[in-house]
This record gives structure tokens, sequence and C-alpha cells, in this order.
């Protein structure tokens, strides 16, 4: 049997989803995740499995994986950390010593730019090799870290197997239902008083484009993503014509919390950190490596939270994504 | 291409706040007159669509904001400039003394290359850890161009051609008692390996009169740190308004230092030390050639 396939885990979630669409036309996609992929491509083969499960070295063990995309990374407030430990980390390197047991050229792993963590001390563009303190003052997220930090040991582990690590900023898009995306659908969203930190958002399409060019042969090591740009938390708001509430952030954390506990807000006090200090990184490595543009302009990128934006899927050929993406946006 | 760039009102702030900056707008050209207005025209920032660039400088939000340094610029303080001239075009440091307990010889010094340096430009100072803590501060800041002090931040302007401002002595020179006027305090060195690195020209500058400006005599080192401020010093009027000291501004020829940025502290001491003594004789002649304090 000739190997082929990409293999992808989490392919049923909104990110995953985008994805499919975007790879199958190109690649034979083997998709893997826990939940239903409704409405998925014909050619498209997914197994209902959770990623922790033996069954899931039957699908390494025929031998057809070239390359593994790995995305069965959940982040909700609302599980404990034992469950995202258990999911997230465990699950990753359950996932990884299957591809380095049966002999898996190629691993990308989606981790993100909030493993750096917001802070006040933090450089404008964060680069690759920036310290990873986002569990520092946000120990629910320890896990997240954790992954992308096993990613980076299994890179220099096996310096036969092109390891990719993707960090991309803020996903937002028309379909994801993430931290950012939902507190900007909010009509009457907090901010913290005083305080305006410049932003990156990136769309969901263009994150399943840079995985898409993960996957090129020789491509290996860590990458920020961003998107088409930064600017002020306050613009983002003005142009989806938000009515800002800004809240005291001495005030904001306890209320916040209390309001979480009692399932009022749909996220911890933690998270303000976002709304506060700067979490930007340098996205050059992924231009000049993977040459990567994103598609979207920021207008689209940050009005897509509206879905009011058309999806360009169908439009950009592939293997030229880098030449579309500016085509696209003109 | 063109479209991209058309500015939407949306993306205007309305309200109280809107009307606000429009009145600062029209009070900083009233007092510079359409010579500022030329220049201000001729500053170039990398700006998006929504109007600021990649540090989050708003060159609109900065014309609105100046109104008041300017005020004090030419009527409070009177500034006055010396050898400004000698500014090398392209990326540069400045380095100067740090004094007055709030950061005003940092504003004059950027006001004075933006109203009389060719060409006006922008000046990023960097700025304490401390201020992205502070609400109003932080967006206000980063607004007008000042950006926090990392190595990072720094080599990136640097490689962008622009110009930093550095107070090597930080809050220990911003926060001096007055018996210690004039008298610089330790220099970090920072800035020296950053300027090695970037094979960046450093021009020294003393600002003379701000030192003056506010007399503190006490620095409650112990009540600063429950606070979790930099300093505590207590001037006459318990909050540290400048009095209307004259300034006059020194700049110096631009230095140039050859070495690796990878030195050790001893390699890179006499090299700040020049900078310093640099400095120095430029405070020692502008306390000679200046009549008062207040003038």
């Amino acid at each position: 049997m000739s190997r082929d396939a990409v293999l992808v885990t989490g392919i049923s979630g909104n990110l995953g989803r985008v994805l499919a669409r975007v790879l199958h036309k190109t690649d034979r996609v083997i998709g893997v995740d826990r939940r239903p992929f409704p409405g998925a491509p014909k050619d498209l083969e997914v197994h209902n499995l959770d990623i922790r499960k033996r069954k899931v070295e039957d699908l390494f063990r025929r031998g057809d994986v070239q390359a593994m995309i790995h995305m069965a990374i959940v982040h909700d407030p609302r599980l404990s950390q034992s469950e995202h430990h258990s999911f997230n980390v465990l699950g990753t390197k359950a996932v990884l010593s299957f591809a380095a047991k049966y002999g898996v050229r190629k691993v990308v792993v989606l981790s993100s730019a909030t493993v750096y963590g917001p802070q006040p001390g933090n450089d404008n563009f964060l680069t690759e090799e920036s310290p990873l303190l986002g569990s520092e003052r946000f120990p629910g997220i320890r896990d997240l870290v954790e992954v992308d930090m096993y990613a980076q040991q299994y890179m220099w582990k096996y310096p036969e197997v092109d390891t990719v690590i993707l960090r991309p900023a803020h996903i937002v898009g028309p379909t994801v239902r993430n931290a950012p995306s939902t507190y900007l659908r909010l009509p009457r969203p907090w901010t913290l008083a005083g305080f305006d930190p410049m932003v990156q958002l990136i769309h969901e399409e263009d994150v399943a484009h840079v995985l898409a060019l993960a996957l090129r042969p020789g491509v290996r090591g860590v990458f920020n993503v961003c998107g088409p740009g930064e600017l002020p938390l306050s613009a983002v708001l003005r142009e989806l014509g938000r009515t800002p509430i800004p809240v005291p952030h001495l005030i904001a954390r306890p209320l916040l919390d209390k309001l979480f506990q009692y399932r009022l807000a749909g996220f911890p006090s933690a998270e303000l950190d976002h709304l506060q200090f700067l979490c930007t990184v340098d996205g050059t490595r992924a231009e000049r490596e993977l040459a990567f543009r994103p598609a979207y302009t920021l207008r689209e990128t940050i009005r897509s939270v509206l879905g009011e934006v058309p999806p360009r899927i169908q439009l950009v050929p592939q293997g030229s994504h880098g030449a579309a993406g500016s085509q696209g946006a003109a | 291409m063109s479209t991209a760039l058309v500015r939407y009102d949306r993306d205007r702030p309305r309200g109280l706040f809107g009307r606000l900056r429009g009145a600062m707008e029209k009070w900083t050209l009233s007092q510079g007159g359409p010579e500022l207005e030329a220049r201000l025209a001729r500053l170039v920032a990398p700006q998006n669509e929504y109007g600021v660039d990649p540090f989050g400088l708003e060159l609109d939000f900065t014309k609105a904001a100046i109104a008041p340094v300017l005020w004090l610029y030419r009527t409070y303080f009177r500034v006055e400039t010396h050898g400004i001239d000698q500014v090398p075009t392209g990326r540069v440091m400045l380095i100067s003394n740090h004094s007055g307990q709030l950061p005003l010889d940092g504003a004059m010094i950027a006001m004075s290359l933006l109203l009389e340096a060719e060409p006006p430009r922008v000046v990023r100072a960097m700025v304490e850890k401390w201020a992205p803590t502070l609400p109003f501060v932080a967006p206000f800041f980063a607004r007008i161009g000042q950006v926090v002090g990392t190595p990072e931040n720094c080599r990136r302007l640097l490689a962008a051609g622009e110009t930093i401002m550095v107070f090597p002595e930080g809050t220990r020179g911003l926060n001096k008692t007055y018996d210690k006027r004039y008298r610089l305090q330790e220099f970090g060195n920072g800035f020296l390996r950053i300027a090695l690195e970037t094979r960046t020209p450093i021009v020294p500058v003393a600002v003379v009169g701000a030192e003056e400006q506010a007399p503190a005599f006490f620095e409650f080192k112990s009540v600063a740190r429950a606070l979790g401020f930099p300093a505590l010093p207590i001037t006459p009027t318990l909050v540290p308004l400048p009095l209307p000291v004259k300034y006059h501004l020194w700049f110096g020829a631009p230095m140039r230092f050859s070495g690796s940025p990878d030195d050790d502290d001893a390699e890179l001491e006499p090299k700040v030390s020049d900078v310093k003594r640099a400095i120095e004789r430029l405070i020692e002649r502008g306390l000679a050639s200046r009549g008062s304090i207040f003038r």
C-alpha cells in the first residue's frame, strides 16, 4: 500500500471541517474524531474514535499514513483540569507515539499563540523563541503549554520526522466557536476600562491553508501564524458595531469569576488578560518559510464572525495559496 | 489598492471622546500653525486601514494628544534646543539624563524632534514594564508611539529605521531626590549592547532644567514597594507638579561604537562611560551657559 494519506485528528470540530474541505481535494484524508462529522465529503474516511483508544493504532498500522495533522486539542473552560490533561496531553502523547512507531514522516501540531500568554512586559511581536508563560497567569491552559512543549521534544527526538508546530493568533470565522469569536459575537462585550491592547485575528480558512502549507516536504519547526495585521481591540469592536461595557479591572476579575461560577458568563477571569495585555506575535518566519499570506483582509477577518463574508475556499486553487491570497483580497 | 486605505466613519470614535479629540486637534494646530501642519504631514508611519501602525501608533490620535505637550514646550518650559541638527537621519538612539519625577523630559525631547529636527520624526521612548499595567496610561502611550523597553522591541524599531529614546538611569534618575540633581545615576548597559548589535549611532542628550522642576526631598522606598510603584518621591506639593523652569536640550555629536554585542559587561563598561561622560559634558555646558533655573 502506498503512503499517501493524511491523518487528521479532531476533524469534526468547526476548524477541522474547514480543513477537511480544503484538504480532501488534493490529498486522501483519514479523519479521526470522537464526534460525528455530518455532511462529510464523500471521499473522506472518518473514524469515530477517541484518540486515546488503542484502536487508533490500527489506522497507523495499515502503513498508508504519510502525514498527520494533530488538532484534537480542546479548550473548554467548563471542563476540569484533569479532563483537559487526559484528552490533550495523553491524547497528544498517544498519537505522536503511534506516528513515531509507524514511520510517519510529517507531523503537524496545531498549538496557539496563547501559549505565550498575555503579559505586561511582552514584546510587541513575540518570536518563536519567546518563553511559553501562558499558564503562569492562567493555570487552566497548562495542558496547552504542555502539548506544545511535548511536540517540541518530539521534534528534537525524531530529527528524521518533519515536525511542524503552528501557533496561530486568535482564530475567528463564521463557524468557529472558540473564546475570541464568541466574545466578538457578544452585542455588549466587556472591556477593561483604560485598556485597549493591540490584537491579532486570523480567519479560520487562513488557518486551514497554513495547515495545508505545513504539509510540504522539508518544512520543519515552530511557526507563529498571524493574520492580516494588528489593531486595537476598540477598533475591532467598532468595526463590528459593538457597544462595549468598560469595567474597572479590579472589579471585573472577581465579578466575572462569580458570573462564571453561576454559568452566567462563558469565560473565567483569566481570559481577561487578553483584553488587558499584549499577546501578539511575529509571523515573519511562516511568511518566509511557508510562503503563507492570509487570503482575508483585516476588515474581512473581523467581520467574518458575523457570518456575512462569503467563504473563499472554492475560489482558492490548491497549491498556490500564497499567490491566491493577494488576488483574493483585491 | 487605494480603496483599502479609505477611512470609514465607523473607524473614528464618536461621542464625548470623539468631540474632545477634535477639540484637542484644533488646539494643536492653533498653537503650531501651518508650519506644524506641514511637519505633521511629513511624518510617515506604516498605517493600516484602521489608522494604526503595527506597534499601535495612531498619528491622528497623536496630533490631538500632543496639544498640552506643545503648550508645555512653547509656553510653560520655553524649551530651547542646542545642536539638534547633529541628530543623523535613519536609525538613531537618543541617550539622555532622566529626572523630574514625571517623565516630561522625555516628552520635551520627543517634541523637539517633531518640531525642530530635520526630517521631523516620532520618537519612540522605551518605557517601563510598569506602564502597560496602568489603566488609561497604557493605551495612551501605545497610541502616541511609546513602546515597552524590551530588547526585542528596540531591535525591531531600529531595524525599521526609527528614532529610539533611552534613559539608562531609568527610575533611579527619574525619582532621584533634589540633592542628587545633575548627578547621573548608574547607567544600565543594555542600550549599548543593542547599539553595537544593530550598528546604531548614539546621540547623547542633556536635559537642563528638568532636574529642578519638582524637587523631591524624601523617597519612600518601602511604601512604593508595597504599592507596586517603582518609586514614591515626596515633593513640596505632594503631587510632583512641575515648576515653570526653563528647559535647555543639548544634543551632542553622534557616537559610533564598534565591538561585539556579546562582550562581557566589563568590556562594555568603558563604552557606557564614554556616553555618560559625553552627557555630563553637555550638562556642564548647559549649566554654565544658562542664567537661572527660570531663564
